[in-house]
């Protein structure tokens, strides 16, 4: 076949060039200008090299966020991803109720997040609060704003409402593209349902399950909205996330500088988890 | 093993109570004896898997009861069954082993390690999988898997009843040859009641000593190969079998005799008299240029290496011949002759004098 080649063709892809470079590479530029430069307002600006990233990797403040934020992420992981498997189990696969489950399912993940922080804020109140008022009732003393405890718990049972079922919905998409003939080979084969989830729905649900964790896990590590609205990130800082801590220094101190290092290091973080967890989910894929 | 008898079986998917249903498997009583070498031939959509789904245990039918021996399984799953069934697209369980696939059934019924071992080797040996056993199963190729599907079919000892459903659909033609051959071979060497459900005739006579052709939801006839193209009980069977089908030609009975177009044919089943739509069936290898006979006029000739397909045309009728290669070809109008010991007479599609209804 001959190629035809004109250079001119490079005039298409602008459009796309120039989209990336303003909604990310200016921005992210931006912010290793800051990270590098230290100022004192006025907008004058003097190189101050890695002194930022060398102050923020050894900030207590900065590790405790991080502490936090890693305990949060994994703690809805391992909640979240076996639920929704669990879920997707005990759904229909054909019928009327099909389509019923799916859009009950879909319902948490259409309502905004603010208004989702907003919710569990108000539900979660000790005295006025349906949740919050209940369980004091009970006898159990519960108050997220007083107790990091009650807090940390409202804050995972508030993620797991709102972002369970997408772990639901793709683990579902999975199941229902196995082929009929692998559960009546199971069936011939004398398999009893324990060895039907480990040998054909879980390694058939597998890729679905990888994206499943590597979205929980990109979207719970920068989570904002909801926490903020709930918590703020208190009692004291028991809830401050990684996120939250970055705007308080941001916007709270102006602190330009340690905010940009912060917001590079973040980023890097996100970025190298989710490719190592990538790339060892596809090379067991391979081998 | 098993002596297989389907009696009185029929199934439809829809609600048999809403009255006129359209049933998959119509009326069936058929008997599979123990160790044979079976092939289900149909067109698609015929009952074909329907009825494999319900002798496996997959499926319970509308109607009837499945006997192995003189056991009535009717009720019982595919497991307490003890059968074995190699599906269209293979199944291998990804992330087992290949030998682990193959000792899965064994170690779903609790055999012991000890005895699993020898069988599996055994069954591999068979199967030619013995160099892949510690290879993990999603890295072979879909004969690879089929025969892994195969093997774990034939692993438990006592199996009553292998089945094949269409197992060749997705294996490479000159592999679909070599596993073909291997099948027949393996049936000899283990014994064991197979039955191969396809729609390919090259597929279902090579492999089976006897054939059940199914249409519509029946069984249309049962016979070895040659009896299906020598003497096909269904204008369906001779249209369906052999590479083209039998001429199948309006016919009408006037004192004794047959008559196509008006002009007699001698037959092999002469009838008095005969109701219902009458029809002359004749191989195109039977048919022959003759110096009298059925005017026709030659349209279409098609090479087919050793022989060659001439269509003709005879009173608005087709009919198809087969000539040897070198043999001249006359053209245009010609005349045709029919061997008498292999042209019969159908009506209402059946053989008349045959063992059908």
């Amino acid at each position: 076949m001959n190629k035809t080649a004109d250079n001119r063709a490079w005039l298409l892809v602008t459009p796309v060039v120039l989209l990336v470079a303003f909604n990310a590479l200016i921005p992210l530029m931006t912010v290793v200008n800051y990270s590098v430069q230290e100022t004192f307002g006025d907008n004058t600006f003097f190189w101050s090299g890695v002194t930022w990233f060398e102050q923020v990797l050894r900030d207590p403040r900065f590790h405790g966020a991080l502490g936090r934020q890693l305990f949060f992420t994994g703690t809805i992981l391992l909640i979240e991803i076996p639920l929704g498997v669990a879920i997707a189990l005990t759904m229909p696969r054909r019928g009327t109720w099909v389509s019923v489950c799916l859009v009950l399912m879909a319902l948490p993940l259409l309502i905004p997040w603010n208004v989702v922080g907003a919710m569990w804020n108000i539900m979660a109140l000790p005295d006025i609060g349906l949740l919050g008022h209940t369980l004091n009732s009970m006898g159990i003393d519960y108050n997220y704003t007083r107790q990091p405890v009650s807090a940390w718990v409202t804050l995972i049972a508030m993620d797991v409402w709102h972002w369970t079922s997408l772990v639901v919905l793709l683990a579902y998409a999975g199941l229902v593209s196995i082929p009929e003939a692998y559960y009546q080979a199971a069936k011939i084969d004398g398999a009893k349902p324990w060895a039907v989830f480990r040998y054909i729905q879980l390694p058939k649900m597998k890729r679905v399950l990888t994206i499943a964790v590597l979205l929980r896990f990109m979207d719970s590590f920068m989570i904002y909205t909801e926490p903020s609205v709930l918590t703020g990130g208190g009692p004291g800082s028991s809830t401050t996330l990684l996120s939250i801590d970055l705007v308080k220094t941001a916007l709270g101190q102006f602190d330009l500088g340690p905010a940009a290092a912060t917001s590079l290091v973040y980023f890097l973080i996100v970025l190298a988890v989710s490719w190592i967890f990538y790339t060892l989910m596809m090379r067991t894929e391979e081998s | 093993m098993a002596r297989i008898t389907l009696e009185d079986l029929a199934h439809t998917y829809f609600d048999p109570a809403e009255g006129d249903v359209e049933w998959a498997v119509r009326r069936l009583d058929l008997e599979w004896a123990d160790g044979g070498a079976f092939a289900l031939l149909g067109p698609s959509g015929c009952g074909k898997t329907t009825l494999l789904n319900i002798m496996s245990g997959l499926l319970r039918p509308t109607r009837g009861r499945i006997l192995f021996d003189d056991r009535d399984v009717t009720g019982l799953s595919p497991e307490a069954r003890n059968i074995a069934q190699v599906f269209q697209f293979p199944v291998v369980y990804d992330t087992m082993s290949v030998y682990d696939n193959i000792a899965f059934p064994l170690r779903n019924r609790g055999m012991a390690e000890a005895e699993i071992a020898p069988r599996v080797a055994e069954i591999a040996e068979l199967t030619e999988l013995t160099p892949m056993l510690r290879q993990r199963a999603a890295g072979l190729t879909a004969d690879g898997k089929q025969k892994i599907s195969l093997a774990r079919g034939l692993v438990r000892p006592d199996v009553n009843l292998v089945m094949f459903d269409e197992p060749l659909t997705v294996i490479d033609p000159h592999l679909k040859w070599v596993l073909r051959s291997k099948l027949r071979e393996l049936h000899q060497r283990v014994r064991t009641t197979m039955i191969y459900v396809t729609h390919d005739q090259t597929e279902a006579l090579t492999f089976a000593d006897q054939v059940v052709v199914m249409n519509a939801g029946e069984v249309v006839q049962i016979g070895t190969p040659v009896e299906l193209f020598e003497q096909p009980q269904h204008t369906f069977v001779g249209h369906f079998i052999g590479s083209p089908g039998m001429n199948v030609l309006p016919a009408k009975i006037e004192n004794g005799t047959a008559l196509f177009g008006g002009q007699p044919v001698e037959v092999a089943n002469p009838v008095a008299a005969a109701e219902g739509v009458v029809e002359l069936g004749i191989r195109p290898e039977f048919v022959r240029f003759a110096p009298t006979g059925i005017p026709a006029t030659v349209t279409n000739v098609a090479d087919a290496g050793r022989y060659r397909i001439i269509d003709t045309e005879s009173r608005g009728h087709s009919i198809k011949l087969l000539v040897d290669e070198g043999e001249p070809i006359p053209s245009g109008a010609v005349n045709l002759g029919f061997a008498p010991g292999q042209t019969r007479l159908y009506r209402d599609g059946w053989l008349i004098g045959g063992a059908g209804r």
